[in-house]
């Protein structure tokens, strides 16, 4: 894929696939062209150059910033999105999807009085009602705790293990990408640099012995970035 | 769509301060407007000193009486009067601001109106405040001319009268009492008479001859004074022919301004309020990626801001139909005006909203917008140069305000040029500014 926005190029010939149930972390410095993949795979962007294997209809997204509104409860916006995206039994849906965000207490409460953590596991929740095979998160962590973070990548891995969702997801924290994800690809000014496990960056890096950071950093810069 | 009215209509209830003044306002803008429109403007009070003596009100002119104790109660319908007993109380009345004026009516008046002594004078008393002066000065000159004008008539009525009886003869009050007249006609055919029977050399004839003569010339002379008298009496008439323009009284122009003004406002804000909120919440790119499309979600933000300032209106227009004279029977024309105003509206509202991006935004932009098109859908032709009203002219043609206006005016007042060929422009400029704010959209 290629994309551009007037003479800067955002994305230049990126390809990749992500396999059934894989956890795949988009990591690189600010600017890279992180959020400008995730929205094209979403559909709210369309490339330039080069095509989808599949359409934004099967696969959810789930922006950095909450996409649900303030003034309707939990429940009330779980219904809306699980209506307009026409899934067969919208009650059972959003019960479920309650149950598995954990927020069934507070599912009567306005989003705007819940905390942030709070809304994005609703933002989570709204992205996974139509049950998705692939899974876009955009930064999920980066309002969390770390507790609530612990438990958001228990559930992302769960999706991705027992329900076979393949969940792409972009970070800054590369612990994170090296915790979670099975494979990671890093982005700089719109290339990609590397595709592959996290401990395969090591030695692309030859930064063995360091932690995943600093091989990281080590590796951008010996890309040049 | 469906489901997004429900949802925005969710949001809505849940902002109070909203639903308040979308319920409130219109419900208050009527009260306020309809009581303004029932009752007539406040009266000045005048300090008023009637020094003419009780029982010497009436005076007899021409065999008919004048009281002109009907003339000051004529003058009281105008007025709110505060009798005062002496000048100095007059004087006091409107120096301290009880009174806006004082008319003092002078002993002698119908003395002097009887006895043909001149004119009769009467002294009005002012502050010296001009915005004050000004409106019970015309108030009180409007008047005084309207009881010269009734008196010149009457009159001129009783010389034209008499003026008959000098020419027909018949029976004439004078200051002695009744007399019978000859009249001039009848004294020429006496005097013919008289003439055929002296003998040809009778020394009486030249005399008589020219009697007859002058009883002639006479009955020619007063042919022509009495439409002379009656012109006198009231020199210029005025006919009037409306050409073109409203015919709508100000005040039924008034329910329908009131109307199309808070229709205009509550379209234009709430319309690109509630579309620039789906930016702020985020929630537009989830919307538009597959699950709505961009003119479905314009769709639905234009019926429900057209839906509830359609209903607004709705509820202004029969509060004040409540107080005022409202052709009731003209109600499926009111919905027809309401809504095609309120689809207008909305869009320019939606367009509004997909440029500004930000609620606080759009609703500035919408006032900056809504204002000065308001203002200059009332600036009559005469008013401004005539490239300037041209310019004002395209203004209104491509802004919804006028043709609203227009439109509210035919449903409510029976205006020219009806209801439809206002609401077919509304139409019209619906789908402009829906195409406006679609493309928009694309950099939303």
């Amino acid at each position: 894929m290629t994309k551009r926005f007037g003479e800067r190029v955002a994305l230049r010939d990126v390809s990749f696939s992500v396999a059934e149930g894989e956890l795949l972390a988009v990591s690189g410095p600010n600017g890279a062209g992180k959020t400008t993949l995730l929205s094209i795979l979403a559909g709210i962007l369309r490339p330039d150059a080069g095509e989808l294997s599949r359409p934004p209809g099967e696969i959810g997204w789930v922006p950095q910033q909450p996409a649900v509104y303030s003034k309707l409860t939990v429940r009330e916006n779980l219904k809306l999105f699980a209506r307009l995206e026409k899934v067969a039994d919208p009650d059972a849906v959003v019960a479920r999807m309650l149950e598995q965000t954990g927020l069934t207490d507070r599912a009567d409460d306005e989003l705007g009085t819940l905390s942030g953590g709070n809304r994005q596991r609703v933002n989570i929740a709204v992205g996974l009602l139509a049950d998705p095979p692939v899974l876009l998160l955009d930064e999920p962590s980066s309002s969390l705790d770390p507790r609530q973070r612990e438990r958001l990548w228990e559930f992302v891995d769960a999706l991705a293990r027992e329900h076979r969702t393949s969940v792409i997801f972009t970070t800054h924290n590369v612990a994170e990408a090296e915790r979670w994800a099975d494979r990671v690809l890093v982005l700089a000014d719109g290339e990609v640099l590397f595709t592959g496990a996290p401990q395969a960056l090591h030695g692309d890096a030859d930064a063995s012995g360091v932690d995943f950071e600093t091989a990281f950093v080590a590796f951008l810069r010996a890309q040049g970035h | 769509m469906r489901w997004l009215l429900v949802k925005d209509l969710q949001i809505l209830r849940r902002s109070k301060l909203l639903v308040g003044l979308l319920v409130v306002y219109p419900i208050a803008i009527a009260l306020l407007i309809g009581v303004a429109l029932s009752r007539g403007p406040d009266k000045p009070k005048v300090a008023f000193l009637n020094q003419v003596p009780i029982g010497q009100t009436t005076t007899n002119i021409g065999g008919r009486d004048v009281d002109f104790a009907a003339y000051a109660d004529q003058f009281f319908d105008a007025i709110d009067p505060l009798r005062v007993k002496t000048r100095a109380e007059a004087v006091e009345a409107v120096e301290s601001g009880d009174a806006l004026a004082g008319l003092i009516i002078p002993a002698d008046t119908v003395e002097r109106l009887n006895g043909g002594l001149g004119q009769a004078e009467v002294e009005v008393l002012y502050n010296g405040d001009a915005l004050k002066q000004s409106f019970v000065e015309s108030t009180i000159e409007a008047e005084l001319a309207r009881a010269n004008a009734t008196l010149s008539r009457t009159i001129g009525e009783v010389a034209v009268e008499d003026l008959r009886i000098l020419t027909e003869g018949g029976q004439i009050t004078t200051p002695l009492g009744r007399q019978s007249l000859l009249g001039l006609e009848r004294s020429r055919d006496l005097l013919d008479e008289t003439l055929a029977r002296l003998p040809a050399d009778a020394p009486e004839r030249e005399g008589l001859e020219q009697v007859l003569r002058f009883a002639e010339q006479a009955l020619i002379g007063l042919e022509f004074a009495t439409p002379a008298l009656r012109a006198v009496s009231e020199p210029i008439q005025v006919r009037a022919t409306v050409l073109s323009g409203s015919r709508t009284p100000l005040d039924a122009f008034a329910v329908a301004l009131a109307v199309a003004v808070s229709l205009l406002f509550i379209a234009v804000l709430l319309a690109s309020g509630v579309l620039a909120l789906e930016r702020e919440e985020q929630a537009f790119g989830r919307l538009v990626r597959g699950l709505v499309s961009r003119s479905a979600l314009l769709a639905e933000k234009v019926v429900l801001a057209a839906a509830c300032s359609g209903l607004a209106a709705l509820a202004m227009l029969c509060g004040i139909g409540a107080f005022t004279g409202v052709d009731w029977s003209r109600f499926p024309l009111w919905l027809v005006a309401l809504a095609a105003a309120a689809l207008g509206c909305s869009a320019l509202g939606v367009a509004v909203g997909a440029l500004a991006r930000e609620v606080r935004a759009a609703s500035l932009l919408g006032l900056l917008i809504a204002l000065p098109l308001a203002f200059l859908a009332l600036v009559p032709s005469g008013a401004v140069a005539g490239g300037v009203y041209d310019a004002i002219s395209v203004l209104n043609a491509i802004f919804p305000f006028k043709p609203t206006l227009r439109a509210l005016d035919a449903a409510v007042n029976d205006a020219d040029p009806g209801v439809f060929a206002p609401a077919a422009h509304l139409l019209g400029l619906t789908v402009a500014y829906g195409i406006l704010a679609r493309v928009a959209l694309r950099r939303f």
